[in-house]
């Protein structure tokens, strides 16, 4: 189909009220989205709007707003519920993000499944929260991480992840899209190989739930967890999905109101599902801003999202790619919309820092990936990362502020 | 490229960094020490030869930005010759100056060559890259083994 993506791009803008802003005078380039997204205003609004006409509490109180509130966040619960595929509304628990998420089911579901010289399997592409909560259920259980390597162009290494993933697994937790260099991961492969051992699979799908479709059970992962905030949605809210049958047995992760059914010294009832690992009062707000952030990325179309994004990065590529003395990390076919790239002898925080007085947004550092900056010998990379919003406006700009960087340089080497 | 960036990337800082002083170690340093900006992942390792109370060598080897190299390379051209008071004296009056919001005045003439590093005010998340390699030389002057990190830098 010979259409006019950045045209379509261009339309959508209209929905974020911030990408208006300018910046040190200049138009916002906005190309951080993996870190987090804009919002559109529907999601302001839906947030603004629980505020000034419903707030409560939810699940206590029988009064008007009580109610309303309680049905607005358990209906954002089937919405999302839907949006994954997921069989069940039970199988949708609420956290703060992603983090949160991650820490939730090491703890949990690590507690009760491993014991010493169990394996935990990971990959050098992790964030760091898909790292250290594993190591401190680690060292809480015995238990020993192991890790998948990648190759040179960021993809793992599939020959030795077969090695890895073997009876001595318990757990495989991986990143569906790699946040520091875009490899998009064969976790359908790899969900096939740990089940084959009986090893259960969590899947890291921040940087995914916004650029594809996702149906958790013909996936058939164990754990699934994302973040409001960079699927255009709100901070402070994000989803696990986990298989029913798993949350049944997990124990409790916090304590607290909400996840009780009946609560005495001698003893107290959990809560059932989803309750019983929703402790306190949950974000309200942002739950609602979540739900109608899925049907604003439903109403867009999967297929016009990623036919957008994948023709974006299609353009932006070889024009980065061109830019003399800088190399692209991260060069793996099976790739999201993300550049990360190093220019010799200027340090990453430099070229942040001009590019941003061009009105350019872009990330700078080791992407909380540090072990994956070893494995690529460099400390830190310079990283766009592109939005169902951006242009090729915005990527001319960013390319152009880079040259601008190396020439600023320039001028005193020479 | 605006007059902000021009007072922050200074000549003299841009060939500081690309062509820093002292860089290297030392055979025989009576005082060492480790620095780490967790945000840029700026590293560096401050060599400190002291002799009667004063520098008599220093030097330094690592990675960073432009901002924390050539803040190194400037420290490390001041205080040698610098009596160990001296030079804890000046970490003060500098880190006071560059930590002051840029629309205070501050006493840039007491700072001498320093004083090029000043247009980092104007950016506040950089200043831990400017004040890296002076918290790393506060911990080799007290002898301190722990990795010196900028993290306690309060950025408002």
């Amino acid at each position: 189909m010979n259409f006019d993506w950045n045209t379509w791009a261009s339309e959508q803008r209209i929905e974020f009220p911030i990408l208006k802003e300018q910046i040190y005078g200049k138009p916002l380039v906005y190309l951080d989205n993996a870190a987090t997204t804009q919002k559109p205003q529907c999601v302001i609004d839906a947030m603004s709007h629980y505020y000034l006409h419903d707030n409560a509490n939810v699940h206590r109180g029988v009064h008007a707003l009580s109610e309303r509130s309680t049905l607005a966040y358990e209906n954002a619960r089937r919405v999302i519920q839907q949006f994954i595929g997921a069989k069940s509304h039970k199988e949708i628990i609420f956290v703060r993000g992603t983090t949160e998420g991650i820490n939730l089911v090491a703890q949990s579901y690590g507690r009760l499944a491993l014991k010493a010289n169990d394996e935990i399997v990971l990959t050098e592409l992790e964030h760091h929260s898909n790292i250290v909560p594993w190591q401190l259920i680690a060292e809480q259980t015995g238990a020993i991480i192991r890790v998948i390597p990648i190759h040179d162009n960021g993809a793992l290494n599939l020959d030795i992840a077969q090695q890895l993933i073997n009876k001595k697994t318990k757990i495989l937790a991986v990143g569906h899209i790699s946040n520091a260099l875009g490899s998009i991961n064969p976790i359908k492969k790899l969900i096939e190989w740990a089940h084959a051992v009986n090893a259960k699979v969590l899947i890291d799908g921040a940087q995914a739930i916004a650029h594809m479709p996702m149906d958790v059970q013909a996936l058939d992962c164990d754990f699934y967890l994302f973040s409001g905030h960079k699927m255009y949605g709100p901070t402070g809210i994000g989803v696990l999905y986990a298989k029913e049958a798993l949350l049944e047995v997990m124990p409790p992760y916090q304590g607290g109101g909400d996840m009780i059914a009946t609560v005495s010294f001698e003893k107290t009832v959990y809560n059932q599902l989803p309750y019983k690992f929703e402790a306190g009062t949950p974000a309200i707000a942002e739950a609602l801003g979540l739900a109608v952030a899925t049907q604003f990325i439903q109403a867009l179309g999967w297929e016009h999202i990623q036919a957008h994004e994948k023709s974006l990065l299609a353009y932006a590529t070889p024009m980065v790619a061109a830019i003399p003395e800088l190399s692209i990390l991260g060069t793996t076919s099976e790739k999201a919309g993300i550049i990360s790239f190093v220019l010799d002898h200027i340090h990453p925080h430099d070229i942040g820092t001009i590019v941003d007085r061009s009105g350019v947004a872009l990330r700078v550092g080791h992407h909380c990936a540090m072990p994956l900056m070893q494995r690529l010998g460099v400390p830190a990379t310079v990283r766009i990362s592109l939005a169902l919003y951006n242009t090729q406006a915005d990527i001319d700009q960013c390319v152009a502020a880079i040259h601008d960087v190396r020439r600023f340089f320039k001028r005193v080497a020479s | 490229m605006n007059d902000d960036l021009r007072e922050l990337y200074q000549e003299v800082i841009i060939e500081h960094s690309q062509n820093p002083r002292h860089f290297g170690s030392l055979d025989h340093p009576t005082q060492m020490a480790q620095g780490h900006n967790p945000l840029c992942g700026d590293a560096l390792t401050l060599y400190v030869q002291c002799e009667n109370n004063k520098i008599a060598n220093i030097a330094f080897k690592g990675h960073g930005c432009a901002i924390s190299v050539a803040s190194a390379s400037l420290l490390t051209d001041t205080v040698l010759g610098k009596t160990i008071e001296d030079a804890l004296q000046l970490f003060k009056r500098f880190h006071d100056c560059i930590t002051t919001d840029c629309t205070q005045p501050i006493d840039a003439e007491s700072l001498d060559k320093l004083q090029v590093l000043m247009g980092v005010r104007e950016f506040p998340m950089r200043v831990k890259c400017a004040t890296l390699a002076w918290h790393t030389l506060e911990h080799a002057l007290h002898q301190d083994k722990h990795v010196a990190s900028t993290e306690g830098e309060d950025i408002i």
